[in-house]
């Protein structure tokens, strides 16, 4: 680790409005898949590029530019997407009528929007930004694969100025509801609030895109410092709190030095454990947060506990309807995001005030 | 103004979803692409589709395109003495 | 100049050769792969394709996998090339290895397969749901191996492969891993069949890369993976080339063609160069892109004349011998690249015969002896993303 990495900008489309902190209001959703709150895109995207657009792009164009327009940059030094299955909508309809229509007649408009890199290609296209241009496509570490390159891009190169990050998933309408056939998703719809109350298989889900405008300049705005990133496939759950306290050691720090903790339980009794093992043994004494209850669970998901983290180190404030347990963190000063899906595709984030 | 015309315009605004459109908003000699109405190459494929499904006339040429779908009239005129349905 | 990442094993799986030793050979008899889709269920069997007749069922078997296992086919294609390259490179998989993999449809094959069954709500298949993302595919392979530790996924079109390499010189120079084993897979599938044919960008007949009257490219399937190691790893082991430079840039120009002089690939070259630290003269041979669409060969040769003024060196696409293999395309020409480095040959382009107006550039049409240190290999893709690999002969 060289260069310090700062969120001088953050844009976000989710299924909660933003005045989560200063209202602590949260929207409540009695379905287990549930959309966002859209803005209106046509402040940010010309009619007729927005006309053919799905919502993952208008998602992910509209929180790019928000980030950027915050942290003041025209044209970032790179674009980095993560995305874990990009396009849906759109390639659901291409499928579709290629199904339907017996391979005939068929539109190229909706293949083309299929690519995953569609997101990050657009984005680059809006902002005519011909630099480095990578999507990471990895299940849930989709979005941390994108801040582990920023990360070495920074290290790599010392000219540069700032990285446009971000994770976007969308909603489609069949594909997204399969995952109630595998029991990805919970069998009976329930109330989005009560998630973490829940004992039973699945979880709920829903869309979002997370874009963070990275720097390595400080300014009087920033949110936070991203410390370290690190990523890893399979982790045995008894090994949980060996490979957390082996990454805080790599960043010099003992668990005690982590005052709040961000856990991704997506109310999924088979796999929780890994967050339970951790919340009862190395952060027993920590402030521990949930946030699945509030936007869903999906593969970028993880990018509403970035944007938690940095508007809590920025402002100190914890909204209380994040809470797990009752300890105070009165000036949270170093948060670990700690996330997984399936008891596969683990992440930590390590993000600090500065 | 022929139905074909107005026609054509309803589907091209479907087909290519210039929701704000209106057919009347869509004049007969204005260029379809570049300054005209700002339609694009990939709008060149989806008409060619639009030719195929509702009028039967296959194009093999992406080029040819260009010739077609210069105006509104243009694209009548071709259909009106191309056209198998 | 600088030394480069060390590549000490490689394995493919093409249409013209399921492992090294074979693509090898096709190549320098110029014995393309390119036929009518026998395995592939379509409509369109006027459409060639660089298909490899091998079906899921004997690849799985092949792999001894279980009847009920969920690869999907760019997962079976991938795990016999990630096999090769492991072997070759003689080490065994441990918690300092990383995989990388590109593909831009994954599990596509299964997704179409079963989409209808999922809509009506039919349970039998569901251990593919989770198919449409291409990450599963790459988590079947990591799988396989018993690889834990780093496993990622790029998807950014046809330059996935491409960028896969990247990222992981990039990490073992970063000291991130030891080892990595690097590349792509992608298979024919009916959904990017149909996507490109709804683009007519397909030919008809066998693709003509360069050509003067080249109308599109012909599609394929297939996988490669290389191992990098980090130095200190090497212990005097056989490499076999370096990974000198790379490039990534984005043409910002369309969605899916290329702006007219090239700007990404010019951008892309340029960058490679830059991170080798050699100039444009010391490239010897240019594995390029050349995917014998209109478009794309005249943005490349635009993008070349702009990188090498009147000091062209030779160059040629494999595309005709294996088809446009989407993801996989760079990795397949990352192992084409550094063939080229170990037997000092420039492979063909295959169904050359007219130059093209614009450039009058003109690809080497025979297999071509000759000294070689530097090889070039583009790849560009969809949403404008543009990737240069320059490949270096160990030791010199």
């Amino acid at each position: 680790m060289g260069n310090k990495i700062y969120i001088n900008g953050i844009g976000i489309v989710s299924a909660q409005e933003e005045d989560l902190f200063s209202e602590g209001f949260a929207s409540t959703y009695y379905e287990n898949i549930f959309p966002v709150i859209s803005p209106n895109y046509r402040d940010f995207i010309k009619p007729m590029a927005l006309r053919r657009m799905s919502k993952a792009i208008k998602m992910g164009i509209t929180s790019a530019k928000i980030a950027l327009k915050e942290a003041e940059i025209e044209v970032p030094d790179a674009i980095i997407t993560g995305t874990g299955e990009g396009c849906k909508q759109d390639t659901e309809k291409f499928l579709e009528n290629m199904l339907d229509q017996n391979e005939k007649l068929l539109t190229p408009t909706s293949f083309i929007q299929s690519t995953h890199n569609t997101i990050g290609g657009q984005i680059a296209l809006n902002l005519g930004c011909k630099n480095y241009n990578v999507t990471y496509t990895q299940n849930s570490v989709s979005l941390e694969t994108a801040l582990l390159d920023a990360q070495m891009q920074f290290d790599e190169d010392p000219f540069l100025n700032s990285i446009l990050v971000g994770g976007v998933d969308e909603i489609s309408e069949k594909i997204t509801s399969f995952r109630k056939l595998d029991g990805q998703l919970k069998s009976v719809p329930i109330k989005n609030l009560d998630l973490l109350k829940e004992d039973s298989t699945g979880t709920i889900t829903s869309e979002g895109a997370y874009f963070f405008a990275l720097s390595n300049k400080r300014k009087e705005n920033t949110y936070a410092e991203i410390q370290n990133v690190s990523i890893k496939n399979t982790i045995p759950p008894e090994k949980i709190n060996e490979e957390i306290e082996a990454f805080l050691e790599t960043n010099k720090l003992d668990p005690a030095d982590i005052d709040t903790m961000i856990l991704g339980m997506n109310g999924d009794n088979r796999y929780d454990y890994f967050y339970k093992n951790l919340q009862q043994k190395l952060f027993k004494n920590t402030t521990q947060l949930a946030y699945k209850h509030l936007v869903g669970d999906f593969d970028t998901a993880s990018g509403y506990a970035i944007y938690l983290a940095g508007n809590i180190l920025k402002s100190g404030k914890i909204p209380s309807i994040l809470k797990l347990n009752d300890i105070e963190s009165k000036a949270p000063k170093n948060i670990l995001i700690y996330n997984q899906y399936l008891g596969r595709d683990h992440s930590l984030i390590l993000l600090s005030a500065f | 103004m022929t139905n074909l015309h107005t026609e054509l315009k309803e589907s091209i605004i479907e087909q290519l979803n210039l929701e704000d459109m209106d057919p009347a908003d869509i004049s007969n000699d204005e260029p379809l692409f570049g300054d005209g109405l700002g339609l694009d190459s990939i709008d060149a494929l989806e008409l060619i589709v639009l030719l195929e499904k509702d009028y039967g006339i296959k194009l093999t040429d992406p080029a040819q395109g260009k010739e077609i779908f210069v105006s509104i009239n243009q694209m009548a005129q071709f259909i009106e003495e191309n056209r198998t349905k | 100049m600088n030394k480069g990442v060390a590549v000490t094993g490689m394995g493919i799986f093409s249409a013209i050769g399921n492992n090294t030793a074979a693509n090898y050979r096709s190549l320098i008899l110029g014995k393309h792969g390119i036929s009518s889709s026998e395995i592939l269920e379509t409509i369109h069997k006027n459409l060639p394709v660089g298909e490899i007749k091998i079906s899921n069922e004997s690849l799985a078997e092949d792999l001894n996998l279980p009847e009920n296992h969920s690869f999907s086919r760019a997962a079976l294609l991938g795990a016999f090339a990630v096999k090769e390259a492991v072997t070759q490179s003689s080490w065994k998989i441990d918690n300092e290895t990383g995989f990388i993999s590109g593909t831009s449809v994954g599990g596509m094959d299964a997704t179409e397969t079963y989409f209808k069954d999922f809509t009506e709500g039919k349970t039998d298949n569901n251990r593919f749901i989770r198919a449409q993302h291409p990450g599963f595919t790459t988590e079947k392979i990591a799988e396989y191996f018993g690889i834990t530790e780093f496993v990622s996924t790029i998807s950014t079109a046809c330059s996935s492969g491409a960028n896969a390499i990247m990222l992981g010189a990039r990490m073992i120079k970063a000291g991130k891993l030891k080892r990595v084993i690097v590349g792509g897979t992608d298979c024919l599938t009916k959904f990017t069949l149909n996507g490109f044919n709804s683009l007519m960008i397909l030919s008809d007949e066998q693709c003509k890369p360069f050509d003067e009257s080249r109308n599109g490219l012909n599609l394929g399937e297939g996988a490669a993976y290389l191992v990098l190691e980090g130095e200190e790893e090497l212990n005097g082991k056989p490499v076999l080339g370096r990974i000198s430079g790379y490039g990534n840039a984005n043409d910002a120009f369309h969605q899916t063609a290329s702006s007219e002089n090239g700007e990404g690939a010019f951008l892309a070259m340029q960058k490679a160069l830059k991170t080798a630290g050699i100039s444009s003269k010391k490239i010897d041979y240019i594995n390029a892109h050349g995917t014998a669409t209109r478009n794309n060969d005249s943005a490349e040769t635009e993008a070349l004349k702009r990188i090498f003024s009147k000091n062209l060196p030779d160059f040629s696409s494999t595309k005709a011998f294996t088809g446009h293999t989407l993801a996989a395309a760079g990795a397949l020409e990352a192992v084409y690249s550094l063939l080229s480095l170990q037997n000092q040959q420039v492979f063909s382009n295959l169904n050359f015969s007219d130059p093209m107006q614009s450039s009058g550039f003109i690809p080497v049409t025979n297999l071509k002896e000759k000294p070689i240190k530097y090889v070039l290999s583009n790849s560009f893709g969809f949403g404008g993303n543009c990737t240069s690999l320059i490949f270096r002969k160990n030791g010199e």
